[in-house]
């Protein structure tokens, strides 16, 4: 299922020089916030998760998941190089999932990790925040990157509509129409924290068991959909 | 060995008809897919390589279907017109690469790469290649796996003169080993060094089909049109139309000219000057009126 070279490919361009530049801008943001933060009020366990839920998990990790879901093959699709790895016989759901896993794994890195730190600096993780929110990114990286994965193989335009997802449906809509906040790939993932962290200060709109659901449903049917999507992919001139 | 047999395909976009009902059979040696820009030779060959559905018809490799069909590749080797191609690598790992997703190695890469004679610069990074040089890597892609049925392109758009003839030679060398090479073009010049066998596509039609000197006939043969001014139009035009060899004349009073059509090239060069000299007239002008290669393509799609 999974392509060593089709990864080191999809490695090579997420993490060329402009967009590993980009990929670590908002998590140094992160960090040199919390720095200020924590040097200006001190340790507070009700900041920590204000600034971790509201710029960490709500606007750094989709935008690093749109980043890296839709660079993972976008690009590829544009401008027609993917027409190197589909002249081989190698299964479109194994191109799919190898992206995907690559996608995963750098939204992981550039949006987990630098959470981590940022709720050590913080509060050094009382309640448990830091990892509390942590697991959250985490969780999230994993839906972001199926799903902007997904609209990298359908969209031209997916970096636009991913930002416009990440920004106006996660993070200003969401907060706004409490119906959109159960179709939230963050409420989701808030599901997780609150389960991690101690008392009440990480909070969801929606049951862990709904979450879970959901959470592997869209990663699944978004993963099989851009397969498919992928299989009847066309390459036809430039018009 | 292979055969690429295209069964009554067309495709459309939309209301654009790309390609419309073409039958061809293409077997080992070069051929040249020839037709002007627009006729359709890329949306064909994205159908041949299995990258673009055919509307209706079907397009098999040896009796299996192409499209949707991946171990099809095992056979393929594809040379894109587009140019992109994993700038960031280098040449050497670029073909690596794509050794390495047909279940091949370093080994293989490394023969392609010296049959395209680029090991010079296989260390560089792909981004710094000019264009011949790339079309010679992704050459070198196609041809890791020594594919059966080889699929190009436009491959000298580009080239200077030095670089084209060293293609032309490779898939000249191709093709006498005993693959299937289809390569398009618009230029009929390259086509006719290069392919034993032409296949013509115009406005989507395939239009004519066979040897290179068969083709070259009916472009030749086809009916030349000239503008002619002269000191006495109408007495030239009633001397030109006594001869067989002018199928047509018109005065065109608003130019000041005569549009001759003449079916017979070689006899109407030595015509006009004979029967201008007999009447006394001069000739002022006389010049081709279409020789653009889409009105000589658009005669053979009549023919
Ligand atoms: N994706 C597309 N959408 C709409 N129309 C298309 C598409 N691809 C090709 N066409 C149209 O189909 C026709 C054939 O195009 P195609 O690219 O196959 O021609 P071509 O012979 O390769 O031309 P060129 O010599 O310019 O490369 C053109 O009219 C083109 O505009
Ligand atoms: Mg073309």
């Amino acid at each position: 299922m999974y392509d060593p070279t089709v990864a080191r490919l999809t490695y090579r361009a997420l993490l060329g020089r402009r967009r590993a530049l980009i990929l670590g801008a908002l998590p140094l943001l992160l960090i040199v916030i919390s720095v200020a933060v924590r040097g200006l009020t001190g340790a507070d366990d009700q900041t920590a998760s204000d600034v971790l839920g509201g710029f960490a998990l709500a606007t750094m990790v989709p935008i690093i998941g749109v980043i890296a879901g839709t660079g993972a093959i976008g690009p590829e699709i544009d401008d027609g190089s993917v027409v190197y790895l589909l002249s081989k016989p190698l299964k479109r759901p194994v191109i799919i999932f190898t992206k995907l896993i690559v996608a995963i794994a750098v939204t992981m890195v550039f949006s987990a990790v630098p959470t981590m730190i940022a709720g050590l600096v913080l509060n050094g993780n009382g309640q448990q925040i830091a990892v509390a929110y942590t697991i959250a990114a985490l969780v999230a990286s994993i839906a972001y990157s199926a799903l902007f994965l997904l609209l990298g193989t359908v969209s031209r335009h997916a970096v636009v509509l991913g930002l416009v997802y990440a920004l106006v449906w996660e993070a200003l809509f969401g907060s706004l129409v409490p119906g959109a906040r159960t179709l939230s790939v963050q409420q989701w993932s808030l599901a997780v924290a609150h389960k991690v962290a101690e008392g009440e200060l990480v909070t969801s709109d929606v049951g862990l068991p709904t979450a879970t659901v959901l959470l592997v449903a869209v990663t699944v049917l978004a993963t099989w959909y851009a397969g498919r999507k992928l299989r009847s992919l066309t390459l036809a001139g430039e018009e | 060995m292979s055969t690429l047999s295209i069964d009554h395909v067309s495709r459309w976009f939309g209301n654009v008809v790309a390609v419309n009902d073409v039958t061809m059979t293409i077997g080992p040696g070069v051929t040249g897919l020839l037709g002007p820009n627009g006729a359709g030779k890329s949306t064909l060959i994205n159908m041949m390589g299995g990258f673009l559905a055919p509307s209706t018809g079907t397009v098999t490799l040896d009796g299996r279907p192409v499209w949707r069909n991946e171990a099809v590749y095992k056979h393929i080797g594809v040379v894109p017109e587009r140019e992109a191609m994993y700038d960031f690598l280098t040449g050497r790992e670029f073909v690596v690469a794509n050794a390495e997703l047909h279940g091949l190695g370093a080994k293989a890469a490394a023969r392609a790469l010296a049959t395209v004679e680029m090991e010079y610069a296989q260390d560089r990074q792909i981004s710094t290649y000019s264009k011949g040089m790339r079309q010679r890597v992704k050459m070198a892609s196609a041809l890791v796996h020594d594919p059966s049925l080889l699929l190009l392109d436009e491959p000298f758009n580009g080239m200077d003169p030095r670089q084209r003839m060293q293609l032309m030679d490779l898939l000249r060398r191709m093709g006498d080993e005993g693959r299937t090479v289809l390569f398009s073009s618009h230029i009929l010049e390259e086509v006719e060094q290069l392919a034993r066998h032409i296949e013509v596509v115009v406005a989507g039609r395939h239009a004519a089909s066979g040897d290179f000197r068969r083709i070259r006939r009916l472009m030749t043969d086809r009916p030349h049109r000239y503008l002619v001014r002269s000191s006495d139009d109408r007495t030239l035009a009633a001397a030109l139309i006594a001869d067989p060899s002018t199928s047509g004349i018109e005065v065109d009073v608003a130019e000041g000219a005569l549009r001759v059509q003449a079916v017979d090239f070689g006899r109407f060069t030595t015509l006009l000057p004979k029967v201008a000299r007999e009447h006394g007239i001069r000739l002022l002008t006389v010049s081709p009126s279409d020789e653009s290669l889409e009105s000589v393509f658009s005669y053979l799609v009549a023919a």
